[in-house]
């Protein structure tokens, strides 16, 4: 015997709430949320599979105009290997992990310690260089990238692995993110290490920055996805395929089979996506965490 | 205002039961306190009451009628929580005034932007404002209505969930270590507070905390809890005087009560250290027992001064604690060499435990608790009154 | 004081000195590299930009003339420019409200799941990290007038073919299903961040205090209490959305008919193509200030509203 016990002066009664009743709510409620979540993800994951699987159908099936999901003859093989012989698919490939590499290293030794040095050391200019660095928050690479084509075009560095990854040698996201790591950093341990005898360079790569690990490795994230599949840049800078970084490469590979080869073309996007797409799917949480930094400015 | 029972409440997270069927019947306007260490399962059982935690089995039971289905806020419950949970992006006053709104307002009534339209909301809100108002003045907050929480001390915090928990009218207020987030000089304070307004509004309180004075001094009755049951339920001054088990008589009383191992004698007496003691237990011979006895049932004195009908016990000064209107006193039992006893006197004004090493410790047997070998309390323990020679003193009639 | 007595003192300076002295130098040391970088990569370009700007520069001639602000007239009285600022906004105002909209939606229906949260999480995340340039690819096919399956299955339901990337009037809600998309996954994650720092124990407070149903929750607790997150994502987004460029690049190329011409495309074109390096530069300046303008009504105007 459910009873309700009104409030004084309840705008409406209401209503008692059985096993029964509320069970089928909550049954109804899970139906439509899940609906709407499985909705989305189809969209989701629609050129994904898409991609996928036309990488492995045939001509002949591709361009059927009654469509199937499932290939009915194999023709996978043929396809990535097309793919690869046409375009040095894996070179672009390599090249991404070469520039995305080096510009990830650079930019954390670059970063580290003047970050260390805006939280923690007092230094004349200290103020004007943390205005800057939030200067230079608020301006995108393709503001300087004008300017900048034209000085390496003058010195004749264009078409060069240190053209694509000047630029972004400086990550000021990543000061401004290591700063806000660093301030909360204890200053005891410092004061310590200092009475200890350290000079600030050891202190800064031996003390504190195995502590802020985190915010590097997700930091790390952030640079290496960003970087990976930057198309802007390297557009401008690099004309030759063989240095072409994946989104380039996959820009020229789609102009040289413009419209015809699918199979090939989906192979070609299979192979390039898939690097970072597995990385996320093991490194999920890191990921995710790397993303999410970016909320915490 | 109204009573609430608990009919063989249970509650078990997957196979890890925290509530073991708890019976428990809150009279009318009582202010009752679940008290225990932590993990003793008290928060849950306060949660089960609001419903905000389903029970695994059981019912409860407000006036009378099962609300075991019913959601919390038709419970007619209010809930105070330790860390206040007011909401951050209102003012005082729309904290205090959200559960009126809730209640008699709409959807349509309340959507940001609807509102304006809406006749209900502008017949209703002055009356919502009034009681606002009225409540607010009775806990002298009025002043504060407009603040953010975020622009508040601890204390006025703390009104201000009272104040939102009571312009609700509720069934009873449910309390959930209201307290612990306060600094030691402003929970006193506050403690008189609650109490004071209980007094006021008579109505039911269900309090729960981990500190016993908490317990001892706002509550009607106290029940302690541990592993998820109730071991004593009584008046504070029960639970001082009788506490059921060694547990409860533990947690009760600052400093915590001595407790010394002992046995059946073959007379059938308490044998404490070789002696017997004239307290009568009517277990077999040679069962092991525990004697507690309070720190402020315990004197130290001179060794050799007389101590008619009293036992004694020797020891050595260990060390004593100057709290200024009384001493805490630590002693090492010479014999067997088993432990430290504390005493609890008066100021000293004969500097006995200033100078003195060796001394004695004074108690009544009729002022000990006998404790079997689970830590039961032995009921039927009795101090034969041996002065008037008129019979057997039951142990129950010393502790009134 | 002599220079020997000099000498004598500096040698031996208290330890607090000769601290303050080591903390400069690191200082200055170690915000050395990081300042020239910066010097090289934003400031010194950003001022030739602005010479840039005021001169008919081209790449490789000879001589070049001082216009002052006839760079500035000429893009403002440009239809081709105009189109493509008209494009943008009209992008990011189909992307905004979706992608905040939707990565809003996502995150509170899996907030409350336990089970299934990890894999909804993963699929809704996948899109940021693949590679745009890649997928766009793949959306061309997919959305091919005769070999697409979406216009497949619009055949199959019985509607006309639609010609999603030739037709103009399509080609930006298009590219911006295309933008939002990509986006989802990302604000879904700050989403659901912020989310998890709102309180459990509000959510309890305002069950008992009669919020009944989950739009009473949403309404009372969470939308407010999520005020700070909603406006960073809405700023990221807009400002992401603003510089749309891989999209066209790959699939669209500003067509059909400057259609889907956005404005950095129409500043790649300038520049590195037509090497109108003195108008690229004014181009460049004028999407620098609405970058900022973005940035800024961050700082200052949502901010203050929105922090308890």
């Amino acid at each position: 015997m459910a009873t309700s016990l009104p409030l004084p002066g309840q705008a409406h009664r209401v209503r008692p709430v059985t096993p029964a009743s509320a069970l089928a709510r909550r049954m109804l409620t899970l139906l439509i949320v899940h609906g709407v979540l499985i909705a989305g993800a189809m969209f989701i994951l629609l050129p994904f599979v898409w991609m996928v699987v036309t990488s492995i159908k045939s001509p002949p099936e591709i361009f059927a105009v009654d469509f199937s999901l499932w290939p009915k003859h194999f023709n996978g093989v043929e396809n990535y290997g097309n793919a690869l012989s046409k375009v040095p698919l894996l070179r672009f490939a390599l090249n991404g992990v070469i520039v995305c590499g080096v510009i990830l290293v650079v930019q954390v030794l670059v970063a580290v310690p003047c970050a260390y040095a805006l939280a923690k050391l007092r230094f004349p200019g200290r103020t004007t260089m943390f205005a800057l660095v939030l200067l230079g928050l608020c301006i995108p690479i393709q503001v300087p990238a004008l300017p900048l084509y034209m000085g390496l075009a003058r010195l004749g560095l264009l078409n060069t692995y240190f053209a694509i990854m000047m630029p972004f040698f400086l990550s000021v996201f990543a000061i401004f993110l290591f700063r806000q790591f660093f301030r909360s950093y204890p200053d005891e341990i410092i004061h310590a290490a200092r009475l200890d005898g350290m000079s600030e360079f050891e202190i800064v790569w031996r003390i504190v920055v195995p502590s802020a690990w985190p915010a590097i490795a997700a930091f790390s994230v952030f640079s290496l996805v960003a970087h990976w599949n930057d198309l802007y840049w390297p557009l401008i800078v690099i004309s030759d395929t063989h240095l072409a970084t994946p989104p380039l490469g996959m820009m020229f590979f789609a102009d040289a089979e413009s419209g015809s080869n699918y199979g090939a073309l989906t192979a070609a996007a299979t192979v390039l996506t898939a690097p970072l797409v597995i990385a996320f799917l093991i490194a999920r949480r890191r990921f995710i965490q790397g993303i999410t930094m970016t909320g915490i400015k | 205002m109204a009573k609430v029972e608990l009919r063989s409440v249970g509650k078990s997270f997957g196979d890890v039961p925290v509530l073991a069927g708890i019976d428990l019947d809150i009279a009318d306007g009582e202010f009752l306190t679940l008290v225990g260490a932590s993990g003793c399962g008290k928060s849950t059982l306060l949660r089960i009451i609001a419903g905000l935690e389903v029970q695994s089995s059981g019912s409860v039971l407000i006036d009378g009628a099962p609300v075991d289905h019913l959601r919390p806020h038709e419970r007619r419950v209010a809930m105070v929580f330790q860390s206040y949970a007011l909401y951050p992006h209102m003012r005082v006053f729309g904290n205090i005034a959200l559960p009126l709104v809730m209640s008699r307002l709409g959807l349509f009534d309340r959507l940001p932007l609807l509102r304006a339209l809406s006749l209900r909301r502008r017949r209703v809100m002055p009356e919502i404002a009034r009681e606002v108002h009225a409540v607010a003045a009775q806990l002298q907050i009025d002043a504060l209505l407009e603040r953010r929480p975020s622009q508040l001390s601890g204390g006025q915090r703390q009104r201000v969930a009272l104040g939102r928990a009571m312009v609700r009218q509720p069934a009873a207020f449910l309390m959930d270590e209201p307290l612990s987030n306060l600094d030691a000089k402003l929970r006193v304070h506050m403690r008189t507070e609650l109490a004071d307004l209980h007094a006021r509004l008579g109505a039911t309180f269900i309090y729960v905390t981990h500190d016993q004075i908490e317990a001892m001094t706002m509550s009607n009755r106290v029940a302690m809890m541990d592993n998820g049951a109730i071991l004593q339920l009584g008046r504070p001054g029960d639970l001082y005087a009788r506490p059921a088990s060694v547990k409860v008589a533990q947690f009760i009383g600052t400093p915590a009560i001595n407790l010394l191992p002992a046995r059946v004698s073959a007379q059938h007496s308490v044998e404490l250290f070789g002696a017997e003691l004239p307290i009568r237990v009517p277990r077999p011979v040679g069962a092991a027992l525990t004697l507690g006895i309070r720190p402020e049932a315990i004197t130290p004195a001179q060794l050799g001064a007389p101590a008619a009908g009293r036992h004694v016990l020797v020891g050595r000064l260990h060390r004593s604690e100057n709290l200024g209107a009384e001493y805490i006193v630590h002693v090492d039992l010479a014999q067997p060499a088993s432990g430290v006893v504390i005493c609890k006197i008066a100021a000293d004004p004969e500097s006995l435990v200033d100078g003195a090493r060796d001394l004695a410790l004074v108690f009544s047997p009729a002022a000990c608790h006998v404790f079997d070998a689970e830590g039961h309390r032995i009921a039927d323990a009795e101090v034969p009154n041996i002065a008037s020679g008129v019979g057997a003193v039951s142990m129950s009639a010393v502790h009134p | 004081m002599t220079a020997a007595a000099a000498v004598a003192t500096s040698a031996t300076l208290p330890p607090r000195n000769r601290q303050q002295l080591i903390e400069r130098l690191a200082g200055c040391g170690f915000a050395f590299p990081a300042f020239a970088l910066l010097l090289l990569i934003d400031i010194i370009p950003l001022a030739v930009l602005l010479y840039l700007s005021f001169t008919d520069y081209q790449l490789g001639a000879l001589d070049t003339h001082f216009l002052g602000l006839d760079n500035f007239a000429k893009a403002l009285a440009d239809p081709v420019f105009r189109r493509s600022i008209t494009n943008t906004f009209v992008y990011v105002a189909i992307v905004l409200p979706l992608a905040v909209g939707l990565g809003l939606l996502i995150a509170v229906l899996l907030h409350g799941r336990k089970r299934t949260r990890s894999f909804y999480e993963v699929v809704y995340f996948l899109p940021v990290t693949s590679t745009l340039i890649a997928m766009a690819t793949v959306w061309q096919f997919l959305l091919h007038p005769s070999l697409g399956p979406i216009n497949g299955m619009l055949r199959t339901v019985g509607v006309h073919e639609i010609a999603f990337l030739s037709e103009p009037a399509y080609v930006l809600p298009t590219l911006a299903a295309i933008g939002i998309w990509h986006l989802v996954g990302f604000n879904m994650v700050l989403f659901l961040a912020g989310l998890s720092a709102i309180p459990r124990d509000l959510y309890e407070a305002a069950e008992i205090d009669g919020c009944r149903g989950g739009i009473d929750r949403f309404l009372t607790i969470t939308w407010p209490l999520l005020g700070p997150t909603t406006m960073f994502v809405i700023v990221t987004t807009s400002i992401t959305a603003f510089k749309v460029f891989d999209t066209v690049a790959v699939m669209t190329r500003g067509g059909p008919m400057g259609s889907s011409e956005v404005l950095l495309y129409a500043i790649y074109l300038e520049g590195y193509q037509y090497f109108h390096m003195g108008y690229a530069a004014a181009l460049t300046l004028v999407f620098l200030v609405f970058v900022l303008l973005f940035s800024i009504l961050q700082t200052f105007v949502l901010d203050r509203r929105v922090h308890y």
